[in-house]
Formats: structure tokens, C-alpha cells, sequence
């Protein structure tokens, strides 16, 4: 009997290189005659560029070249934004890779020096003399758009890159019948994604073929090949990215930067190896940001908690630069979002995309989802404390009820299937919450102040179907697409398209294959990351990827496993319809001892001695899988906190996690996936939070000042599921990558403002800094 | 004007001459080729960098080249042998102690550091021996977990 | 993190130590390397020579003397903070060390290195300040020592001279019977001290016989809170007795209040009593 495999915890594949140091990062790989770059960076916000001189650089040690924005102009294109989202008047100014006229963030390139070392490169930055003239700065994305602020792109009045609607049912009605109302304006602070590999791109042109191969870390090395070519203007079919081991991503990892196109040009200019790798404090200056809203909400309702409306105002911040697909991220990813796991009947949203004197701001862990979720779980936690009623209750009364196969919300979406009240009914079973409350009602009588918050979400994610992703302006499409090979000994490679960074798809598609065929998951080998042995594929994020990806791979093992059948049928000398499958082998109905195993099958099929007639040789099969639907997961967490009255300190003391992400291929990565989501989602509510000052300079610009949750700062973490299979997957999976993210900051905030509300304070900036936290409860105790 | 120095890395010996500014991560990522040694951060605050110096652990980021001079140091590719596993590296693959592998190796440097200074640690005491190294993928839960698996295993000696 | 060209020389003695930065304009003492590295990967210092003192001999160890504990330069955190010696006589510098950054830090970092450098947001300084410790130096001009009180004058300014080198910290040993504790508000992303409160009591016959209390972080220098000892000299070390005593650090703090994004001036100011407090509730729940 051979063990279950597909939906058991077994370890992970990958993991062997990794724990022993073996594994390759791009910044790990040294090229034969390798130089290096270093990239001179504004320090101001925004400033003309009145001249620019590298003749200090000249004859340096190790110096063999200097570029500034006059070499790469009209060379290098710009850098593109890919996310076009309709009906939004969207502006896409220039991005040029290295700035030539004009600095528009503490960052922006400047220069690059390519030397023998990067030391030495270092070293020449620091004698180039740059002429600038600063000019007026605006970081908040609100007062960005309001008339009479620093114009950032001359031809973006007002920096309003986009304004985008969203409109279900009438919410002016609801609002003008409404019982109640609740609103508040929310800040969702700039986040450093901090992935702890830093970016690093290797360039290798080789001019007398043309051909240009860049390493990178990216988490969607076909896109990087498509944008590389783009940019460069080397034809695609020249272009090969590989994306080799790569130290996680969260969305920072999806954009096409400037600094991969500036190594490819030192290498193409120089017809040498060339590698940039940024240092931590060039990370927080320059990779793309997320979150940056400010949001004015407010939510209408009956008297007995019943939600009749919803209504935004959102101003988000996109930094000086459109990247990647960053105009999606407010708007497809956020303002669809808005019913959540709610009966609204009537939902409206206007989204500002506004330009802003900081990096650019894309995707980062949750995108959009995170935003979303906050705003509708604050508003529901402020409903029932203005009804005095348990949150719990407000939310029961909301819920969508339970359903298999399609729910159509005010926001114009679908959701696929979903039962909200069985998550949350086993995340406050685990949390003993009656318990819990009781035990609040105790602290709060030896004046301890104890918080309890609930944060209940639904996600959109395997995205998604292509034809959606034109008609919302993505410029590409969202399907998958796997290789399975099945070699002569019966080993099997799968290449597949997307591009796994820390997510386990290498031990998770080797499960599927196995579910399917029988073969052992050490058997099956998965190949990702390098566009020429790799199938075209749309990349790693927004959970897709063992949503989409993983669905290739399971229709092409099922088209094998339809060819072997046929294959056994011959070979057995019976009718095809005569042979059953079960555990590797293929048989004749009751006949299990005339048998052939995936493994004969492999070989014959490979040696093709004895094939049927018309039947090709070879066991290998690809499919292209396009989603039909997005898929969305859902879940209820709750945290527990404790503050300091007398210093403003929060600690977060329980927390627990229920999540349905469908069906589960490997529990043991679930639960990794939801504790890393959540921990991340902690971090903006309690401690993380970009911080420019009003000329623009970051002032969390490093590790010193930036706070990530650390181990010692956070309690164990309860996971636990229901399962609710996707009807339109081809296995039941939904995805799950993000889904501790978007639940844990609503959770921890509504936890603090729980603990507070006795002391007056409804509500505080995130993130909740003792500081913050102790001027709100003074202000409160002192009638301010 | 550079520097002479030789030093025992996972019981090789290496010697060459170095810029006095080097820092020790980029003698042995670069000169040593011992690339399993990380650079997360440029504020020795991550612990990617953390390595063995003459049996004690330390970020190798904070080191210079010259002060490593006559010393031995025991990185990632020298806890084990890379087939019979170090009990931690055992535990973390056991555990799912890690996703995207970058901290990993520091992490694993620095867990052996506080199960060499306190063989039998609680999980609080783990969750406090492990404060200088960043983990963004596993919100360190499975790291606990691992640490504690590999206590146990090597016996609290 | 990559650092500006520089110079290495190596010192054998305090005495070639001396010599080589009389002889070297510009140059650094390099002891554990993490407060100067730190900065010079960042190019935020960029001395033309570092003298690396890291293998003089002499300033290794930690010995107990008549009433006092003597620590070389080059102890490190976590020799401090597990030394026996220590623990059994300053266990409110075996505490505070142990509170120093992480556990990689600890093993490399210095006491020499650590107040020397002068911040005012790092532990040991203010716990030194409180137990009266004195620092050895030797220069040009042969050896002299100067209080803790009196050895930072600024920020990250010290009292020592040119081509002077830290060569021990003496610490007399906290009184017998006492208790001492530091209370720390650690900063969550550089560990570093927001805001340190150090605290010995001794009593006799129930009524305080002696009180020292230290405060980093609020000012550009750890300082001792001479009204907060006086309030709490002679006092019966109640409840109310410690209320008040914290209440009077307040009074100590001048106008120069450290700031940054973290905390504000007026935070910090706010939570020098609330530390304080906590502080002498420990230091009091410890005495023998």
C-alpha cells in the first residue's frame, strides 16, 4: 500500500540545497571576466539635473566605464507600465531607466560605473559631481492631488495618474435611508516588502550572436524576458532571463526595473559580464513599496446591523513612477474586493492613482486585498460598537450564506463558493471566545487592557482568466502552461512557467504528478526559472500559482495518463475502454495481475517498439490552462493583544488563523504559507511603516529604523481550515500565498482598538507605535 | 595597500591578500567561494551573514577580513557534509523551518549558537536566542519548532 | 556595505597602540568592530588608518578585585554577561550586557568599543554610570582614569584624548544586601536602548541607605538622576516612596531631550518615570 501522497505534509523537495548552502541566488553567480556596477542615486526628492560630470571617475582604479542618462537616452526605452486599467483616463509618463533631466525620488538613477570590483565602483560614485537644482515636494498621496501641489510629471495635472469608479446598487439611497452610519479615514502606510534576498540582475551580451542572457531575481522571468526586449530592443528569441534561486519576492520581485535595464546596457556597451546587486539601504530607497492609501470610508446600515451600503474615497499613492502593474493594484485588486465576505447590496468607490515623491509603490503581499479587507473590517468593527453589539454578531447577520457554485456581489465580481460562517465558527471555537471575553471582562476589572479582534476576509486570486485580464487592462494574459516528461526509466520532469521563490511548488506539482500517475514524488523532477527550457508562463503572485500552474500540471499528467491508458490497452491486447487505473498501475478490468506499470508504459512508450498504430512515441504531454474563474479563499482570524496603558506598548499575546483555500495538496506548506502571511500582516499594524519626512528622504531608510517582526516579538500561531473546493478547478485548490496578510492587520488593529475602547480611543494611525497608541489614550484621558 | 592573511574555512586553508576595509562575508563569498553565507542587510541587523568564528557565532558582515587573520570559521557548507545532515538542518527540512532558503544558512549558524550556550532551551528562550536574524517568509514559527526538534535530538550536549 | 579604502595596522600592546595612532593622523581604534564597522559600511566613517587593538592581551579578562570588578577593553558582552564574577558582584552589568543588541553582537562587541563610543541609546553606559564605574586610559602622556559620570561629554563625544586608548572598566561591587535591576524599552528594529533605567538600592533597617539611579536614551548622555536618589534616600522604599522618586527624574532632564521618529522628546521624558519606576520595583523585589 503505497502512502497517500497528494494532500499529505510530506517534506519539501527543495529544501536539501537549501539547508546545506548549496543553492545558487543570482548574487551567488560569478561569470568568467565579471565586472560590477554601482548605481549613483539621487538624494533628492525631486530636483532638475543641471549637469552631471564623471570626468572625476576617469582613471580610477578598476573603472572601466561611466554612463549617465545622456548615454542611455534614446538607446534604452522606457521603462514600461503594464497594467492599463480602462475607463480611467490613465497617464503613463516617461520612465527613462537612468534620469537625464530630472530626479523624482530620493533614488532615482543618476550614473552607473561598471569596475573591476564593487569596491571600486563604490569608490568612483563618490567623484561624480552632480548639479542639482531641488525642487517642491509632496509626499502625501492626498495632498498630491490637490490643486496646487509640486507637480511631479508636467503633463499629470494634479498627479492624478487615474480616477477609477466602481458602482453597484445606489448608494447615495442607502446612505440618505440609512439607520446608522460609521466612517473613518484610513491610513494604510508605505510598506517595504523586504524580501531578504536583495534585488541583483547579471547581464551577459554576447555581441557576435546577439544574444543576451540576464539572470535576475524575479519572480516572473517570462514577463522579464518580454519587458527586457522591450526596453533593450533585442529581440525576444534572444532573450533569455533566469530567475534562478530566488530569496522570495511578496509583489517586489514582479516589476521590470530600471536597474536590470541599466545592467544589461554596461553589459551590452562593455560586451562583458555585468553584475548589480543592490545593498539593503539601496532596497529601501528604490524597490517597489506597497500599500500608501489614504481611504475615507464610511458604511450604512439598520438599525439591527443589517449593512445597506458602502462608499470610498481613496487616494493612492504610486510613488514618482508608474511600475510594472501598479495601476491594477488600487483598483482591480482593491476596489473589487470592496464587498468582501458581505451581503452589500449597494458598493461605490472612487480610487485616485496619485503620483508622489517616494518609490513606486506595486504589488506587495495581499495587493489591494489587504487595503480592502482593512477598510470593511474597521467599518464593521466601528458598526457594532456604535450598536453595541459583539463584532461577531455584526458580521453573522452580513455573511454571505453558504454556496458552491457562484455568488455575484454588488461589485460586479463572482465569487466561486464559500461558507464564511463554518471559518469563523471554528476559529472562535479554537479561541475559546466566549472564554476569551470573559477573561477580557477580568483584566479590564484589575484595569489591564486586553483586546479581542476578529478579521474576516474574502481574497480573489488564481488569476485569473485572460480574457478578464484584457478586459481590465492587463497587458498580458494570466494562463498557465506545464511540460510533463516521462524519460525511458520512468523519471519525470515537469517545466512549467510560473516561477516559484519559497512557495514549495517544486515538492507541490511533484504531488500532483504523483496523485495522478502513481510515481514516486522523489521521481518527479520540476523545472522553473529559465525562459529557454521553460514553457511561456505569466509568473509567481497574486496565489496563482499553484491555482493556475498547478492546474497545468495536473491536465497534462491527465493527458498522459489518457496515453498510457491507450498505450496498456495495446500492450495488454484489450479494448481501451477495458482498462482501469489504480496506484501506477493500468489493468484489465478484473485482471489486476495483467498489469503494466506507469514505469513500463514510460519505457515502451519512449523505446516505441510496439506502439498502436497512429499513436505518437514519446510519454511527454503540455497543457495551457486558463482559468475560467478567479478563485476566492476565505477565512476568519482573531487576535488577542494586551497594551501598556502606561507606555503605549501592544503586545500581541494569541492569535489564531482558520483559512479555506480549497483543497490542500500539502498541509505542512499551508500552514507555512498562512504563519509567514500572517506574521507579515502583524508587522504594518504593530511596528512596519516606510516614513518619508516633507523633503522626500526616508528616514526608515535601513534595518536600524524600519522594524520587522522578529521571533521574539510574536506569540505561536493556531492554524487551523475548512476545506470548500473551487467547482471550477481541476483539483479544488483556491491558493493561499496571501491570505494571512490580508486578514492579520484588520485582526490585530480591531484586537488593539478593542483593548482601547474603554480608555476612549477609537482610533489611532497604523502602525500602532507605543508612542501612538500612549498620545491617543492621554489625549482621550485628558478630554482632548 | 593590502593586507596578507590565511585562515581555516571549514578545514581548508585559504590565504591571500586583502583591502584592509574588506568586510569577512566577501572574503569568504568571494575569494573562499563559499556563497551559502548570505548578505541581507547592510546594518548588521538580518544575521544571513552569521558564521562560526573559532567556534562562536557571529555576523561576518561586522568583521573585517584582517581581524579573521589566523582564524578558523565554520560556515553553512561546513556544518555538515552535506549528506549526513547537521541535526539542525535535519530539523529545519523536518520541520518546514524555512521557504525561500535566503536566511536559512544564518539562521541555522545561529540557532547551533544558542543551542551551544543553552543546550535545552524553552521556546521563549529560542525565540529570543534567534532576535538577531530576520525571517520574512515563515514568521519564524516552524524555525522554533525546528530548533527545538534539533535540542532534542542532540541531546541538550 | 562597502567601506572606504583605509590603512591596518596591528597592535601587539597598548604602548605600540598609542604609538601607532600618534603615528597615524586620522586613524581608528578597531577593538570587536560594531560600533565602527556599522558606520563604515555605510560610509559614515571613513578613518584614513584603523588600529586594531583586538589581540593586545592585556586587555583581556575579567578579574575580581578588593570590592570591585575589573573588565578589560576587549571583554565582550557575553563574557560580561556570563561571567561568574560579575554576576556575583555587578549583576546589574551582567544584566544590562545581556540586554546588549542580539547574540551575535554580544559575542563580538566590546565593553571598550561600547563606551568609547558614546551612544547615548546603548545600554552599558547607563548601567556603568550608576555603579560608579571608572575607565582606565593610557596615552601619550601614561595612564589616568576618568569616572563613568564623566567620560561621555557629548554625543558619542568622549573624555578621552587623542591617541588615548580604554584599556579597563572598573566597577565597584554593589553593596551587599542590595538590589539592583535595568529596565529596558528596546527599540523594536535596532534593538538599541529608547530608553534605559538602571536602579541600585541598599537598605538599612528598612529605611533606604543608598540609592543610585541611571537614565539613557532621553538625553545625549546617560546621566544619574540626583533628585530621584534624593528622594529616595532615608525613605522607606514603599510604593508611594518609589512613585515619588520616579516622579522626580522628570525634574533632572534638561533641555536637550533626544528625538527621533520612534519617540519623540516628550515621549521619552514621559516614560523616564514610568522606567524609573519599574526599575526600583525590581531593583527593591531583589534585595537580600
Amino acid at each position: 500500500m503505497t502512502m497517500r501522497v497528494f494532500g499529505s505534509g510530506i517534506r519539501r523537495r527543495e529544501d536539501p540545497r537549501l539547508i546545506t548552502g548549496r543553492a545558487s541566488y543570482t548574487d551567488d553567480i560569478k561569470l568568467q571576466g565579471m565586472a560590477h556596477a554601482a548605481i549613483l542615486r539621487s538624494p533628492y526628492a525631486h530636483a532638475r539635473i543641471r549637469s552631471v560630470d564623471t570626468s572625476g571617475v576617469e582613471g580610477q582604479p578598476g573603472v572601466l566605464a561611466v554612463f549617465t542618462g545622456e548615454d542611455t537616452d534614446g538607446v534604452l526605452n522606457g521603462i514600461p507600465c503594464a497594467w492599463l486599467i480602462p475607463e480611467s483616463d490613465l497617464k503613463t509618463p516617461d520612465h527613462p531607466a537612468i534620469a537625464k533631466d530630472r530626479v523624482r525620488y530620493v533614488g532615482d538613477a543618476v550614473a552607473v560605473v561598471v569596475a573591476e570590483s564593487r569596491y571600486e565602483a563604490e569608490d568612483a560614485l563618490e567623484r561624480i559631481e552632480v548639479d542639482y537644482e531641488p525642487l517642491e515636494v509632496v509626499v502625501s498621496p492626498r495632498e498630491a492631488a490637490q490643486d496646487g501641489a509640486p507637480q511631479i510629471h508636467d503633463d499629470v495635472p494634479n498627479n492624478v495618474a487615474f480616477t477609477w469608479a466602481l458602482a453597484g446598487g445606489d448608494t447615495d439611497e442607502a446612505f440618505s435611508n440609512a439607520d446608522v452610519t460609521v466612517g473613518d479615514t484610513i491610513m494604510l502606510q508605505r510598506l517595504i516588502a523586504n524580501a531578504m534576498e536583495p534585488r541583483s540582475a547579471i547581464a551577459q551580451w554576447v555581441g557576435p550572436t546577439g544574444d543576451l542572457t540576464l539572470w535576475s531575481t524575479s519572480q516572473n522571468p517570462h514577463i522579464a524576458r518580454f519587458l527586457t526586449s522591450v526596453v533593450t530592443g533585442v529581440p525576444e528569441h534572444k532573450v533569455r532571463v533566469i530567475a534562478p534561486e530566488v530569496g522570495g519576492g511578496f509583489g517586489s520581485k514582479i516589476p521590470y526595473y530600471p536597474d536590470e535595464a541599466v545592467t544589461a546596457f554596461c553589459s551590452m556597451k562593455l560586451g562583458i559580464p555585468v553584475k548589480w546587486t543592490e545593498t539593503r539601504s539601496e532596497d529601501y530607497q528604490i524597490t517597489t513599496q506597497g500599500r500608501d492609501h489614504v481611504e475615507e470610508v464610511e458604511m450604512a446600515a439598520t438599525s439591527d446591523g443589517k449593512i445597506t451600503g458602502l462608499r470610498t474615497t481613496v487616494y493612492a499613492g504610486l510613488g514618482a513612477y508608474l511600475s510594472t502593474a501598479s495601476p491594477g493594484i488600487p483598483t482591480i485588486l482593491h476596489g473589487l474586493m470592496y464587498s468582501g465576505p458581505y451581503d452589500i447590496p449597494n458598493i461605490s468607490g472612487t480610487i485616485y492613482g496619485v503620483f508622489n515623491n517616494g518609490a513606486p509603490v506595486d504589488a506587495y503581499r495581499g495587493a489591494g486585498r489587504p487595503e480592502a479587507t482593512m477598510l470593511i473590517e474597521r467599518l464593521v468593527d466601528l458598526l457594532a460598537a456604535k450598536l453595541d453589539v459583539d463584532p461577531v454578531e455584526v458580521r453573522r447577520k452580513n455573511f454571505i450564506p453558504a454556496f458552491e457554485d457562484g455568488h455575484d456581489v454588488a461589485t460586479g465580481i463572482t465569487y466561486d463558493s464559500g461558507d464564511y460562517n463554518a471559518t469563523l465558527d471554528i476559529c472562535l471555537d479554537a479561541a475559546d471566545y466566549a472564554s476569551l471575553r470573559a477573561r477580557q471582562a477580568d483584566a479590564r476589572k484589575e484595569g489591564r487592557h486586553v483586546g479581542i479582534g476578529v478579521g474576516t476576509y474574502v481574497e480573489i486570486c488564481g488569476l485569473g482568466p485572460s480574457q478578464v485580464a484584457g478586459a481590465v487592462g492587463f497587458q498580458g494574459g494570466l494562463w498557465e502552461s506545464a511540460i510533463v516528461r516521462f524519460h525511458p526509466t520512468g523519471k519525470v520532469n515537469v517545466m512549467v512557467g510560473s516561477s516559484p521563490h519559497g512557495q514549495g511548488e517544486e515538492t507541490t506539482f511533484a504531488q500532483i504528478v504523483a496523485g495522478e500517475v502513481g510515481v514516486d514524488v522523489d521521481d518527479v523532477e520540476v523545472i522553473h526559472g529559465d525562459t529557454d527550457i521553460t514553457p511561456m508562463g505569466w509568473g509567481t503572485y497574486g496565489s496563482r500559482t499553484t491555482a493556475v500552474s498547478g492546474a497545468a500540471v495536473a491536465v497534462a499528467t491527465r493527458k498522459i495518463k489518457e496515453k498510457s491508458k491507450a498505450l496498456a490497452a495495446h500492450l495488454l491486447e484489450a479494448a481501451a475502454e477495458d482498462i482501469e487505473y489504480e496506484g501506477g498501475r493500468f489493468f484489465v478490468r478484473g485482471s489486476p495481475d495483467q498489469h503494466k506499470t506507469i514505469q513500463d508504459i514510460a519505457l515502451m512508450a519512449n523505446v516505441a517498439w510496439d506502439m498502436p498504430e497512429g499513436m505518437e512515441p514519446g510519454l511527454e504531454a503540455s497543457a495551457f490552462y486558463d482559468p475560467p474563474n478567479f478563485t476566492y479563499p476565505f477565512g476568519a482570524h482573531l487576535a488577542v493583544v494586551e497594551v501598556d496603558a502606561q507606555t503605549g506598548h501592544v503586545e500581541l499575546q494569541q492569535y489564531y488563523a482558520v483559512d479555506d483555500c480549497g483543497v490542500q495538496i500539502n498541509p505542512m506548506i499551508v500552514e507555512g504559507q498562512v504563519h509567514g502571511g500572517v506574521v507579515q500582516g502583524a508587522g504594518p499594524a504593530l511596528w512596519e511603516g516606510a516614513v518619508y519626512d516633507d523633503d522626500g528622504q526616508l528616514l526608515t531608510g535601513s534595518m536600524l529604523d524600519y522594524a520587522l517582526p522578529r521571533a521574539d516579538l510574536l506569540p505561536e500561531i493556531e492554524v487551523l481550515s475548512n476545506t470548500t473546493p473551487s467547482p471550477h478547478h481541476p483539483l479544488g485548490v483556491k491558493g493561499i500565498g496571501e491570505a494571512g496578510t490580508i486578514a492579520s492587520t484588520a485582526a490585530v488593529y480591531n484586537a488593539v482598538m478593542d483593548a482601547l475602547r474603554p480608555l476612549g480611543v477609537s482610533g489611532v494611525d497604523m502602525p500602532l507605535t507605543p508612542e501612538k497608541v500612549w498620545r491617543a489614550i492621554n489625549q482621550s484621558q485628558n478630554g482632548g | 595597500m593590502k593586507v596578507p592573511v590565511e585562515m581555516t574555512i571549514n578545514g581548508r586553508s585559504y590565504c591571500g591578500e586583502v583591502e584592509p576595509r574588506q568586510l569577512l562575508v566577501h572574503f569568504i563569498r568571494e575569494e573562499a567561494g563559499l556563497t551559502g553565507t548570505k548578505v541581507g542587510c547592510d546594518t548588521s541587523q538580518c544575521g544571513s551573514c552569521t558564521v562560526r568564528l573559532d567556534g562562536i557565532g557571529v555576523k561576518s558582515c561586522t568583521a573585517l577580513t584582517v581581524q579573521a587573520d589566523g582564524s578558523s570559521i565554520t560556515t553553512i557548507e561546513g556544518l555538515s557534509d552535506g549528506v549526513e545532515l547537521h541535526p539542525l538542518q535535519e530539523a529545519f527540512w523536518n520541520k518546514h523551518g524555512l521557504q525561500c532558503g535566503f536566511c536559512t544558512p544564518g539562521m541555522i549558524l545561529a540557532a547551533a549558537e544558542l543551542l551551544r550556550t543553552n543546550p535545552s532551551p524553552t521556546r521563549d528562550e529560542i525565540r529570543h536566542g534567534l532576535e538577531g536574524n530576520i525571517c520574512r517568509c515563515t514568521g519564524y514559527q516552524n524555525i522554533v519548532l525546528a530548533v527545538e526538534e534539533a535540542a532534542g535530538k542532540m541531546g541538550g550536549s | 556595505m562597502y567601506a572606504s579604502q583605509t590603512t591596518y595596522h596591528r597592535a601587539g600592546s597598548v604602548s605600540e597602540a598609542v604609538r601607532l595612532l600618534s603615528e597615524n593622523e586620522g586613524a581608528k581604534i578597531l577593538a570587536g568592530g560594531h560600533s565602527l564597522i556599522p558606520l563604515m559600511k555605510l560610509r559614515l566613517s571613513s578613518p584614513e588608518a584603523l588600529v586594531d587593538i583586538g589581540r593586545i592581551e592585556s586587555l583581556k579578562g575579567i578579574t575580581g578585585k578588593d570590592g570591585a570588578v575589573c573588565i578589560g577593553a576587549l571583554a565582550t558582552h557575553a563574557e560580561i554577561a556570563s561571567s561568574d564574577v560579575v554576576s556575583e558582584r555587578v549583576p546589574l552589568l551582567a544584566e544590562a550586557a545581556g540586554k546588549v543588541g542580539d547574540p551575535a553582537v554580544r559575542n563580538r562587541g566590546t565593553i571598550g568599543g561600547n563606551v568609547s563610543h558614546a551612544d547615548p541609546s546603548s545600554d552599558l553606559p547607563t548601567v556603568l554610570t550608576a555603579l560608579d564605574a571608572s575607565y582606565c586610559v593610557t596615552g601619550p602622556g601614561g595612564e589616568r582614569t576618568i569616572a563613568a559620570a564623566d567620560f561621555a561629554t557629548g554625543l558619542l563625544e568622549t573624555a578621552l584624548g587623542e591617541n588615548e586608548v580604554l584599556t579597563c572598566v572598573c566597577v565597584p561591587s554593589e553593596p551587599s544586601g542590595s538590589g539592583s535591576a535595568y529596565v529596558k524599552f528596546s527599540h523594536p528594529a535596532s534593538r538599541y536602548a529608547v530608553l534605559g533605567a538602571a536602579a541600585v538600592l541598599t537598605a538599612d533597617g528598612g529605611r533606604c541607605s543608598s540609592a543610585s539611579v541611571a537614565i539613557g536614551g532621553v538625553e545625549p548622555m546617560a546621566a544619574r538622576s540626583a533628585s530621584a536618589e534624593a528622594a529616595l534616600a532615608g525613605s522607606d522604599l514603599s510604593d508611594g516612596a518609589l512613585d515619588a522618586a520616579a516622579a522626580a527624574v522628570c525634574g533632572d532632564f534638561g533641555d536637550n531631550v533626544l528625538e527621533d521618529i520612534f519617540a519623540s522628546s516628550e515621549y521619552r521624558k514621559a516614560m523616564g518615570p514610568v522606567y524609573v519606576r519599574r526599575a526600583l520595583c525590581e531593583a527593591r523585589a531583589r534585595m537580600g
